[in-house]
């Protein structure tokens, strides 16, 4: 399988302050790789770098073989990188549906194609359909995430970057959420979620990275990681708990 | 009668003023950007206009033509030269930048034009009225309400049913979450500087035609332009239409009672509705 979305030695800071030290994750088409890692790892920051939010160079990022790193982030997304982002980040004083049009805008003004459309989503989140007229900043948390995810989505994306999107939900709509995957993963969509939730993580993902200050630590197929080998790379070799 | 008369008058200066208020709606309501030299670009299009005038002899209209698209220009350039550089969560960049421009303005027209009053010939126009039921009512200034209620209406429609006015709207409430959308935010932005600005095209002809412009007038529209906006709340179009008329009234209210407390009433019907609805009549809490 050839990597859909790769990143080769990528390395960012923030001014003096070095967050990631040559981070090496690839996904391929329709995979799911998860990124977990405590707090201040670097989760955030790469799924930053890699939507062209932090300065890299061209060579760290490739889709398709390509080197892209450092695109300006609306040419990130017409290339076909989508980020549901942290904290949702909807258009407050904006209605469920001009949130959502405002990505099928963008995708109809560059031709691009995908499977995803209005109808399609309100499909998969239906309750998106029942609250169409109704303002974001007025849903609950899960009805926001769903417009997150739902904006992404309509951008027709080729990789998919999620970070973290059960912060702060109910599990009831955790589940609800994450059962939308699989379809999301059938378009041949790759996708790439950072998540604090380890076993979430596992069981939602093919393959595994984790990241502790700044640097992959370990790599391997969710099903057959262990938690011991995750509590090793999480905490770092010297403070592994079993 | 003499306070309907001054109602009437009142709604028909609101018509003048919301010329100004919807680019100042636009700019500062929606995008949050404070544009201070917003009155200077209304009297830099006047003299400019005037000047057209004179030396071809062009008549009101034809000069509206040349103008719009000037000032859609200039105000596509202001954005990208200047704005563009500014813009972010802290509104004091671009009201330092602005006010930098707003002094250069001023006496480059000083430069130019000088200190003198001057006027746009409207070969009549301006001084026609019809009389209904013992209220006369210019033909002018009905003319710039009608033009008002048209771009309001032009302009909300714009911002509530288009691709653009969707984007602009996104842009103004998160940019980077815009940019994670697909969206050019600076190419949006400098878009609807260029609206914002052009619409003074249609204020600075309909401003010259009604009374004179000189080159320190500006700070005057660009006050009313603010309360008009407050007055009616951020982010609302008609709320800017329907402020512009409460501050009119006001105003033309004022004058009855006394000619020298007109102005003033404006300001203090402005600050009633900051102390006791700061959002605006249209504004959400």
């Amino acid at each position: 399988m050839t990597a859909a979305l790769s990143t080769h030695g990528l390395v960012a800071r923030y001014g003096d302050f070095q967050a990631l030290y040559g981070v090496d994750i690839d996904v391929a088409e329709g995979e799911a790789v998860a990124l977990i890692g405590a707090n201040g790892a670097g989760k955030s920051t790469f799924l930053r770098s890699i939507m062209g939010l932090l300065p890299v160079t061209p060579d760290m990022v490739r889709l398709d073989g390509k080197p892209i790193g450092g695109t300006p982030t609306d040419r990130m997304v017409q290339n076909g990188v989508a980020i549901v982002p942290e904290g949702r980040r909807l258009f407050t004083g904006m209605s469920v549906d001009d949130n959502l049009r405002v990505a099928v805008d963008q995708a109809d003004r560059f031709g691009r194609k995908g499977g995803w459309s209005l109808e399609r989503l309100h499909r998969l989140f239906p309750i998106l359909k029942d609250k169409a007229r109704t303002q974001v900043q007025n849903l609950s948390g899960g009805q926001q995430q769903m417009v997150s995810i739902g904006r992404a989505l309509l951008s027709q994306p080729r990789v998919l970057l999620c970070d973290e999107i059960s912060l702060g939900l109910a599990p009831k709509v955790i589940r609800e959420i994450y059962a939308a995957l699989p379809e999301i993963r059938a378009q041949g969509t790759a996708i790439i979620m950072v998540e604090q939730d380890v076993g979430l993580a596992q069981s939602a993902s093919d393959r595994l990275f984790c990241m502790l200050e700044g640097r992959v630590t370990l790599t391997g197929a969710s099903a057959t990681i262990t938690r011991e080998q995750i509590a090793a790379a999480y905490f770092g070799g010297s403070h592994a708990v079993v | 009668m003499q306070w309907f008369d001054a109602l009437i008058q009142g709604i028909l200066l609101g018509g003048m003023y919301a010329q100004y208020a919807l680019g100042m709606a636009l700019m500062f309501g929606v995008m949050r950007i404070v544009n201070v030299s917003h009155g200077d670009l209304v009297i830099l299009l006047s003299l400019i206009g005037i000047s057209l005038a004179s030396a071809w002899g062009l008549g009101p209209f034809t000069v509206m033509v040349a103008l719009v698209p000037l000032a859609v220009a200039m105000g596509w350039l202001l954005q990208k030269g200047i704005l563009n550089r500014v813009v972010g969560d802290d509104p004091l960049p671009s009201l330092i930048a602005t006010f930098g421009l707003s002094l250069a303005l001023q006496n480059l027209m000083l430069q130019i034009w000088s200190a003198n009053s001057r006027s746009l010939p409207g070969g009549g126009i301006e001084s026609q009225s019809v009389q209904i039921g013992g209220i006369y009512i210019g033909l002018l200034p009905v003319i710039v309400l009608a033009f008002a209620t048209g771009l309001t209406w032009g302009l909300d429609l714009m911002l509530k049913r288009t691709r653009f006015g969707r984007a602009l709207r996104a842009a103004s409430a998160d940019v980077e979450a815009a940019s994670m959308t697909g969206i050019n935010a600076r190419a949006v932005y400098a878009s609807a500087t260029a609206i914002a600005v052009g619409i003074l095209g249609f204020a600075a002809v309909f401003q010259s035609l009604r009374s004179t412009v000189a080159p320190a007038d500006g700070g005057a529209q660009l006050i009313y332009a603010f309360e008009a906006v407050i007055i009616g709340g951020m982010g609302s179009v008609w709320g800017a239409f329907i402020g512009s008329m409460v501050l009119g009234i006001s105003q033309a209210i004022g004058f009855r009672i006394d000619p020298g407390f007109g102005v003033l009433a404006g300001h203090i019907v402005f600050l009633l509705v900051l102390a006791t609805r700061p959002q605006g009549l249209f504004g959400k809490a």
